[in-house]
């Protein structure tokens, strides 16, 4: 499928940009399958770097089901991925951290949060920290990058944005406000290279005294009404819902009735 | 005088003796103004007068009030009301032994309901400990707006004001957090495990301070939390960590205790941040584009709309998305990822302004979580009245038209003064 190229991004063109990218879960059937946040931040990646400037690693265990859905990545129209490997139950942050140094990218992209395991959400926190990046949380879009800083929108609650100048080199996480991800083709995925690379092992030793169990569902929060006597109970309890309390203008002008609903709107200040 | 009780074996007859002619004002004089509704009677069983129970109501009808109020004295419906409303313990701390911090996100000024379970959560850690009794210490940014601190379960508040804090700032927040942590050093952080808010500033403290967070939290017993992992298909649990992101509901908000929530200075001498990310400010978004689910301001049109292009406009004018209900949609006047409802859209907006739609049960499930809803119709005794803060019974047309006139003739205003 032939994409429109991200019109609006200037400058180098051949920024070089890492993606981290981890195995997901689907959430049904519970198969082995690529992250939808690091997908997205994988497409947001093709956009910025044509030519081979993105990078893609997987730190983590090789087994065949990772393997199966890594290619997955591979799909979407990228040559290669490095699977730094590590048993179940290691760290990855070190291996991740200096799998980057010796990289050196500008910019890294993640998903705002891996889809097995502890999923935190902290590796990118971890590895800004540690490399002294900016890091810059829920990216919808690279405007540009030029030079040592990049312009991007960051989505806000309720379907806005902000502009955000950042300092270069940047950690930035992908979540549901970015542009899906296209889809995995077949044949690329087959002829994709995983290269496999060794690194330390640190454990995470403090993973291990956890207790992991399928997540229960959680108590819906009952209404509790704090009464003193069966009465007041009795009156919350059949008390309706919505208690009128409304204000009715009848018999106004629709000027009048329109200067109201103006107010209203100044009071919760929708109006701008 | 002496307070010896003395007894008088008539008296005590006659008011026992309904059937007495002086019964009445024996009874009256024995017992306040009214006949009392129970006594002890000489044999140590309670006695009743039945007609003494209760009180008459406003249709002449004798009420019988069985909350164990007593009505016996009538009248004072006034007075028992208000001695029902609930009254708050007030609680002081002193000298804590050691504090719980809360970083509240605060949308506009004020606590949001998931910051309220956190203090709730936060109440349960500092009340809770074998070691003496600690104090919730609320961290906020930006002028707050807030009143209800104490009624949350504050006990102290640092607020960090000024334009170093204004906008996105996250990095100087963190210094901020962490001038607070060399200063009262907390026992527990809590964060809302909120995107944008208690997310991302809890893990950037715990990666400063190099503590291992426990976030996704939803539980909390003695030294242990449980919160999710793996995409919320897991349960993980743990030792209680220094730093907590908790999920919405973790915990009951307080409810019968009001706290003192008195500020204190923030720390002094913060170090200059680095700044690596400047905020350009926000975006003008089209409303078009923003999905119905997460709309702010939604106007919506129904079967009352006779004039489709003034209802566009005025959408565009007021900057509102557009949604519509089940008919509107029937009818082919709007597309049908529009439609608001129980087989439309289940929306979030903080105001909502229905014109023209009658409040079917099935339109009325898909706003309940709006804040304000304004309506516009033409029948005063429809649902979506009842419903709203706000009714204007009106024409439509007429109503939409005079709105974006007054907008349209403010806005050439400002532009004339400017
Ligand atoms: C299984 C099922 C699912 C449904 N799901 C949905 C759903 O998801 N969403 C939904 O919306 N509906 C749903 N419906 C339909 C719903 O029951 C109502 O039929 C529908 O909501 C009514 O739409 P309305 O209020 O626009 O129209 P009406 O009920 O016709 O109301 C029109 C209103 O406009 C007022 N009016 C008329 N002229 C004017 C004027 N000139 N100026 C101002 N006001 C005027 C009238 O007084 C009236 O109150 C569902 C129904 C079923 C059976």
């Amino acid at each position: 499928m032939q994409r429109e190229r991200n019109g609006n991004v200037t400058g180098d063109e051949r920024v070089k940009v890492a993606a981290l990218v981890s195995v997901g879960r689907h959430p049904v059937t519970g198969r082995p399958r690529r992250a939808e946040y690091d997908a997205r931040a994988v497409e947001i990646g093709l956009s910025l770097a044509t030519g081979g400037g993105l990078h893609l690693v997987h730190a983590g265990e090789c087994s065949s089901e990772s393997e199966a859905a890594l290619r997955a990545y591979l799909g979407m129209g990228i040559a290669a991925v490095d699977m730094v490997q590590q048993p179940a139950g290691a760290d990855i942050v070190p291996a991740l951290e200096s799998w980057l140094r010796e990289l050196g990218p500008r910019l890294v992209l993640c998903g705002a949060r891996g889809e097995t395991g502890e999923a935190s959400g902290l590796v990118p926190f971890l590895l800004a920290e540690r490399l002294g990046w900016s890091l810059v949380c829920g990216l919808a879009e690279v405007e540009s990058v030029d030079g040592d800083s990049m312009t991007v929108l960051q989505a806000l609650p309720r379907g806005q944005r902000r502009r955000l100048k950042v300092r270069l080199p940047a950690v930035v996480t992908v979540d549901a406000a970015a542009q899906p991800a296209r889809q995995s083709a077949f044949g690329p995925a087959r002829r994709g290279e995983l290269q496999r690379l060794d690194a330390p092992v640190t454990p995470d030793r403090e993973a291990q005294g956890w207790t992991t169990a399928p997540a229960r569902k959680r108590p819906k929060r009952l209404k509790i009404v704090k009464a003193t006597s069966a009465r007041d109970r009795f009156k919350a309890a059949a008390a309706k819902a919505e208690g009128g309390g409304g204000q009715v203008l009848t018999g106004v002008s629709a000027q009048a009735g329109a200067e109201a609903i103006l107010k209203l709107l100044r009071e919760e200040g929708v109006l701008r | 005088m002496n307070d010896i009780i003395r007894r008088d074996p008539r008296t005590e007859w006659i008011a026992r003796n309904r059937l007495h002619p002086e019964h009445d004002a024996v009874l009256a004089r024995m017992g306040g103004s009214a006949p009392a509704a129970q006594w002890m009677g000489p044999n140590g069983i309670i006695r009743r007068n039945p007609h003494a129970v209760g009180f008459i109501g406003p249709n002449g009808i004798r009420r019988i009030d069985r909350s164990g109020a007593q009505t016996a004295n009538a009248g004072g419906s006034a007075r028992r009301d208000a001695a029902v409303a609930p009254t708050r313990r007030q609680i002081r701390i002193e000298t804590p032994a050691f504090y719980v911090a809360v970083v509240a996100d605060m949308p506009g000024g004020r606590l949001s309901a998931h910051d309220r379970d956190v203090l709730g959560l936060a109440r349960q850690l500092a009340d809770g400990a074998s070691d003496g009794q600690g104090a919730v210490l609320l961290v906020s940014f930006g002028e707050s707006r807030e009143e209800g601190l104490g009624d949350a379960g504050v006990d102290r508040v640092v607020s960090f004001t000024g334009e170093r804090f204004e906008g996105y700032v996250p990095e100087q927040r963190v210094t901020a957090l962490g001038g607070v942590e060399r200063q009262h050093e907390p026992r527990h952080w809590l964060f809302p495990d909120s995107s944008l808010g208690g997310a991302e500033l809890g893990r950037r403290l715990a990666v400063r301070l190099g503590e291992r967070p426990a976030t996704q939290v939803w539980q909390i017993a003695i030294g242990e939390c449980t919160g999710r992992g793996a995409a919320g298909s897991m349960d993980i649990s743990r030792r209680l960590p220094r730093i907590v992101l908790a999920l919405p509901e973790c915990a009951e908000p307080v409810s019968d205790t009001t706290h003192a929530a008195e500020s204190i200075a923030p720390p002094a001498a913060l170090p200059q941040a680095l700044r690596r990310i400047e905020d350009l400010g926000a975006v003008a978004v089209d409303p078009s584009s923003v999905a119905l689910a997460e709309a702010e301001f939604i106007l919506s049109a129904g079967n009352g709309i006779r004039d489709w292009d003034g209802f566009h406009r005025a959408a565009s004018v007021l900057g509102a998305t557009e949604g519509a209900s089940r008919v509107a949609v029937d009818n082919g006047f709007m597309p049908r990822h529009r439609q608001v409802g129980a087989t439309g859209t289940w929306v979030t907006a903080r105001v909502y302004l229905a014109v023209g739609i009658s409040g079917a049960i099935q339109h009325l499930q898909g706003i309940q979580q709006c804040d304000k809803v304004i309506a516009i119709n033409t029948d005063p005794g429809c649902d979506m009245v009842k419903r709203a803060d706000l009714a204007v019974i009106a024409d439509s047309s007429e109503v939409l038209a005079a709105v974006v006139e007054l907008v349209e003739g403010v806005r050439k205003e400002q532009r004339n003064a400017a």
